[in-house]
C-alpha cells in the first residue's frame, strides 16, 4: 500500500512538472508580448525593452523556465506582471470562493444526478426513463450563460428570493451552485443510470429479490454501493474542473473565484497568473484523482483484494 | 479588453460648462455613500503602473499632482502646487508647493517627494508604462539607460520648491505633470509595501483606500484633510468588481448600484435610452477617441496611395455607427472633434463606391485583389470587420478577416509586412491627455513605425515629423492657438497620403442612478472618466 502511494506521488510530481513545462512553452510561443501589453501605446521602445528586461523576458526560454521551476519548488509562483502582487496571494484570496462553489456545486450535482439516474434505471424503457434522459441531455448541452441568466432573472431579479450577485452568505451561493448543479447533474444521471442498470442485472441482486428483500433495501444496500465507484471517479475530475474556475458562471454572478482571475490574466497576457491557476487546477485534478483512487478500495473490497 | 484608455471628454467640457456654474438646485451637496460596479477586477492603484480606464479615475482621486484639471474640463490649474512659473525659453518650470498638505500616513508632502515620485515613474525597475512621457526632463536618458538612479533635471532647492529643467521645449509638459504617472507618493510607504504599493496605496488625494477585498470590493473613504475645502462631496464610494454589465444594470434599476462603470450592454442600450426613467440614467458623452483602419504602406498593394484613397472612399461609415446603435459618429480625420486642432471644415474622403472603383482601376487593380483584415475577437469588433469586408467586396477587394485576441493583433501590427489592414476597434486610440500631439508620435509618426511599434500603417513622413517636432517646441502660452492650427494641418495633410481610414468617433456610456447629481461631464470627464471628486448625491 505504501509503495503504491509513493509511486503515485512521484507520478503526480512528474505530471505537475509536465503541465508546467507544456503551459510555459505554449505561453512563450504566443505572438502576444507581455511587455508590450504592459507598456501600452504611449510607451517608447526603450520603455518596452526596459520592462522586458526587468521581467526577465529577454532571457532564453530554458533559463526562464529553470528560473520559474526554481521558484516553484520553493512554493514561489512569482509576481503578477500587471498587478505586481504575489501570484500566491491572489490565488489564496480567491480560494475560499472557489472551494465553496465547488463543494456546493458538486453536492447539488450528485444529489440530483444520483436520484434521477437511479429513477431512470429502475424504470428502464418507460416514460420516466426517457424523460430523465432527455432532461439530462438538455442539461448537458445547455449553455451555462443562458441557464445562469435565466435563474438570475427569475429568482433574483423578478422574485427577489436571492441576491443578484456577490459573495459572503449562504443565499449568495444558491444560484451559482444551482446553475452548475443542474447542468452537471446530467452527466451524473447518465452515468448512474448505466451503472445501476449494470448492477441490477447482477446475480446477487436477483438473489436479494428472491430472498424477498424490499425494493428500498435492495437499492440502498445492494445496488447503489456497487454503482458508486464511477461517481467517485467523476467527482475527482469535477474537483479539478471547478478549481480551474468556472468562468461563465463566475462572471454572471460576480463570484470572486479563480476563473475570473484566470480570464482577466489571459486578456492581459499575465503569464505568472495563468501559470499559477493552471498549476492549481492540475494539482486539484491530481489530488482529486488520488483521493478517488484511495477511496475506491475502502469502499469496494474487490479492489482491495486485487 | 485592453481598453488602455485614457481621456475621454464631453461636448460640455469644451463649452466650458463647469459643474459649479450649474443652477442652484444642482449645487453639490455634501455626504452620501455610493456603490460603483465594474466587470474587471482592479489591477493596481500604483500611479506609476496603472494605465487602464477603470483604475485611472480611482488613482486620480487617491493621489494629488502638482497641477490638475478643473473638473469636467481640459483646463490645467495648480493643485499640489500653489503657483508655477515657466521660463521664457520653455526650458525651466518652477513650482511652489502648497504648505501643510499631508499624505494619508500623516507626513507632510515636501519637494523631495515630487522628485522621488517622478524618478520612480521613470526608473526601469518600476516597470511603469508611463516613463516615456517624461522624456523632456534633463537626465531622462541616463535614468532609463541605467546610468543614473536620479533625474538631474529635477531640483529641490528647499522643501517648498521644485524646479524642472528640460532638455528640449515641450509644449505638453504641464499635461504631463497632470497625468497619473506624475502623482506624488511617499517613499517610505512605497518601500514598506515591498513591491506591492499598488495594493497598499498612500497618497494625498481626495480619497483614502480604506479596505480592499481582492476580487470583491474596494472601499474608498473621503480624505477629511484634503487641501481643498468641501472636496470631495461624497463620504465614500464602494467599488464592487466582477459585476457583469447586464447584472449591474438590473441592480442599478433596483437602486442597489449608483454607477454602472461599464455602461449599458449594447443589446439593452436603445431600450433603456427610450424609456423615460432610463434616459436620465444614461450618461452618453463624447471622448477623445478615433477608431480607424490602418492600411499598411509597406505591404502591396497598399504601398500605392491611390489604393489607400480608394479604400477610404469605399467604407460606409454611417452603417458602422448603426452597428453601434448610434453610439458613434463618422470620422473624417485622425483627430476626434473635441480635440484642439480638429478641422471642422475638413470633410475627408466621402463615401463613393464608383469613384473608389475608378481609382482602383487607375492603380491597375480594376479586378480588385485579395488581402487580410485583422480585428480583435470581442463583440462588436468582428461584426464591424464584416461590414468593412462587405464594403471592400463592393469595389472588388476580397478581404479575409482574422479575428484574434488583442495581444495577437497588436503583435501582428507591430511586425513589418505582417498585417495589411487592421480594424482598430477595441484597441483604438484614446488620448492620454487633451493635446493633438498625443495622436501623432506613436501611431502616425516615424518613431512608431518600428518593430513592436503602434504605427500599424508603417507610415513615415519625415516632413510631417519635422513639423510635429517644431509644433511641440512652441511652448509659449501665447502660441497656443497657432500651435493648435499647426497640428490640425498636420493631421489633415496626412489624409492626402491616406495611411488610415478614420472610421468613427465612439462615445463612452456610463449609467448612474437617479439620486446621483451633477452634469454629465463629471461622469465622463475629459481627463478622468468618472470624477469621484466632483460627483455628489442629490439632497
Amino acid at each position: 500500500m505504501l509503495s503504491v502511494l509513493a509511486k503515485r506521488l512521484v507520478q503526480s510530481a512528474l505530471i505537475l512538472f509536465g503541465v508546467a513545462a507544456i503551459t510555459f512553452v505554449l505561453l512563450y510561443a504566443l505572438p502576444a508580448d507581455p511587455a508590450r501589453m504592459l507598456a501600452g501605446r504611449s510607451a517608447t521602445a526603450q520603455t518596452v525593452a526596459n520592462i522586458r528586461h526587468e521581467l526577465g523576458l529577454d532571457q532564453p526560454l530554458l533559463v526562464q523556465f529553470m528560473h520559474y521551476i526554481g521558484g516553484l519548488v520553493q512554493g514561489d509562483l512569482g509576481r503578477s506582471y500587471a498587478q505586481k502582487t504575489e501570484v500566491i496571494t491572489l490565488i489564496f484570496a480567491r480560494l475560499p470562493a472557489t472551494l465553496t462553489l465547488m463543494a456546493a456545486g458538486i453536492l447539488i450535482e450528485v444529489i440530483i444526478g444520483v436520484t434521477l439516474g437511479t429513477l431512470a434505471a429502475l424504470n428502464r424503457g418507460r416514460f420516466i426513463d426517457r424523460a430523465v434522459m432527455t432532461t439530462a441531455f438538455v442539461g448537458v448541452s445547455a449553455p451555462q450563460f443562458v441557464v445562469a441568466l435565466l435563474l438570475l432573472y427569475v429568482f433574483a431579479a423578478t422574485l427577489g428570493w436571492f441576491p443578484m450577485s456577490g459573495y459572503g452568505t449562504l443565499s449568495h451561493v444558491v444560484l451559482p451552485a444551482a446553475t452548475l448543479g443542474i447542468l452537471g447533474a446530467g452527466w451524473y444521471a447518465r452515468m448512474v443510470r448505466s451503472a445501476v442498470v449494470d448492477v441490477l442485472n447482477q446475480d446477487y441482486v436477483r438473489t436479494a429479490r428472491a430472498k424477498g428483500l424490499s425494493q428500498r433495501r435492495i437499492i440502498l444496500r445492494h445496488v447503489l454501493p456497487n454503482a458508486v465507484l464511477p461517481i467517485i471517479a467523476m467527482i475527482g475530475i469535477d474537483i479539478g474542473q471547478f478549481m480551474g474556475g468556472v468562468v461563465v458562471v463566475e462572471a454572471v454572478y460576480g463570484w470572486p473565484g479563480i476563473g475570473q482571475l484566470a480570464w482577466q490574466a489571459i486578456q492581459q497576457v499575465d503569464i505568472p497568473i495563468i501559470m499559477g491557476v493552471t498549476l492549481t487546477s492540475a494539482l486539484a485534478i491530481i489530488i482529486g484523482n488520488l483521493i478517488a483512487d484511495f477511496l475506491a478500495p475502502v469502499i469496494d473490497p474487490r479492489i482491495r483484494s486485487n | 479588453m485592453f481598453r488602455r484608455m485614457l481621456l475621454s471628454t464631453t461636448a460640455a467640457a469644451f463649452l466650458a460648462l463647469t459643474p459649479f456654474a450649474a443652477s442652484a438646485q444642482d449645487a453639490p451637496a455634501q455626504g452620501g455613500d455610493i456603490v460603483v460596479t465594474y466587470k474587471d477586477d482592479i489591477t493596481t492603484l500604483d500611479p506609476a503602473i496603472g494605465y487602464d480606464w477603470v483604475n485611472w479615475s480611482m488613482i486620480k482621486s487617491l493621489y494629488s499632482r502638482l497641477v490638475d484639471y478643473e473638473p469636467g474640463t481640459a483646463n490645467i490649474v495648480p493643485s499640489l502646487a500653489e503657483s508655477f512659473t515657466v521660463a521664457p525659453d520653455g526650458l525651466s518650470y518652477e513650482f511652489k508647493l502648497r504648505k501643510g498638505v499631508k499624505f494619508s500616513n500623516g507626513r507632510e508632502v515636501v519637494a523631495s517627494d515630487v522628485k522621488y515620485s517622478i524618478e520612480r515613474a521613470v526608473n526601469p525597475k518600476t516597470q511603469g508604462p508611463g516613463a516615456g512621457f517624461f522624456g523632456a526632463i534633463a537626465g531622462f536618458d541616463d535614468l532609463t539607460g541605467g546610468k543614473s538612479e536620479t533625474l538631474s533635471g529635477i531640483e529641490t532647492p528647499d522643501d517648498g520648491t521644485v524646479i524642472f529643467k528640460l532638455s528640449r521645449p515641450d509644449a505638453t509638459f504641464l499635461h504631463v505633470l497632470a497625468i497619473n504617472f506624475a502623482s506624488i507618493v511617499p517613499k517610505e510607504a512605497v518601500e514598506a509595501a515591498a513591491g506591492d504599493f499598488g495594493k497598499k496605496p498612500v497618497g494625498s488625494g481626495t480619497f483614502i483606500l480604506k479596505d480592499w477585498t481582492i476580487g470583491q470590493q474596494l472601499v474608498f473613504e473621503r480624505n477629511k484633510d484634503y487641501f481643498v475645502k468641501d472636496m470631495p462631496h461624497i463620504d465614500s464610494f464602494k467599488v464592487e468588481v466582477g459585476q457583469e454589465p447586464l447584472v449591474a444594470l438590473l441592480r442599478l434599476q433596483k437602486g442597489e448600484v449608483d454607477i454602472a462603470g461599464d455602461g449599458i450592454p449594447p443589446a439593452k442600450f436603445l431600450e433603456i435610452k427610450n424609456s423615460p426613467e432610463g434616459a436620465q440614467m444614461i450618461v452618453d458623452g463624447e471622448q477623445l477617441h478615433t477608431g480607424y483602419v490602418t492600411l499598411n504602406t509597406k505591404v502591396k498593394p497598399f504601398d500605392d496611395v491611390k489604393v489607400r484613397q480608394a479604400v477610404n472612399m469605399a467604407i460606409n461609415k454611417e452603417r458602422i455607427t448603426r452597428i453601434l446603435n448610434g453610439r458613434a459618429t463618422a470620422a473624417t480625420q485622425p483627430l476626434p472633434p473635441l480635440m484642439p486642432g480638429y478641422d471642422k471644415a475638413f470633410t475627408g474622403y466621402a463615401y463613393d463606391v464608383e469613384k473608389a472603383k475608378a481609382l482602383l482601376a487607375e492603380a491597375g487593380y480594376a479586378d480588385g485583389f485579395e488581402t487580410v483584415l485583422y480585428a480583435t475577437n470581442t463583440d462588436p469588433q468582428p461584426r464591424i470587420a464584416q461590414a468593412i469586408q462587405q464594403d471592400l467586396a463592393a469595389i472588388g477587394i476580397k478581404a479575409e478577416i482574422r479575428a484574434l485576441a488583442q495581444g495577437n493583433v497588436i503583435a501582428a501590427g507591430g511586425t513589418e509586412g505582417e498585417a495589411p489592414m487592421i480594424w482598430s476597434g477595441g484597441m483604438a486610440w484614446i488620448a492620454d491627455f487633451p493635446d493633438p500631439s498625443n495622436f501623432y508620435g506613436p501611431i502616425l509618426g516615424c518613431a512608431g513605425a518600428v518593430q513592436g511599434g503602434w504605427n500599424w500603417s508603417w507610415y513615415c513622413n519625415e516632413d510631417l515629423d519635422k513639423r510635429a517636432t517644431a509644433a511641440d517646441a512652441m511652448s509659449d502660452p501665447a502660441q497656443v492657438a497657432e500651435r493648435q492650427a499647426v497640428w490640425g494641418k498636420i493631421f489633415t495633410d496626412i489624409m492626402a497620403d491616406a495611411p488610415w481610414v478614420p472610421v468613427i468617433n465612439e462615445r463612452r456610456v456610463v449609467a448612474k442612478s437617479l439620486r446621483m447629481g451633477g452634469p454629465d461631464n463629471i461622469y465622463i470627464d475629459p481627463t478622468r472618466v468618472i470624477n469621484y471628486d466632483a460627483i455628489f448625491v442629490k439632497p
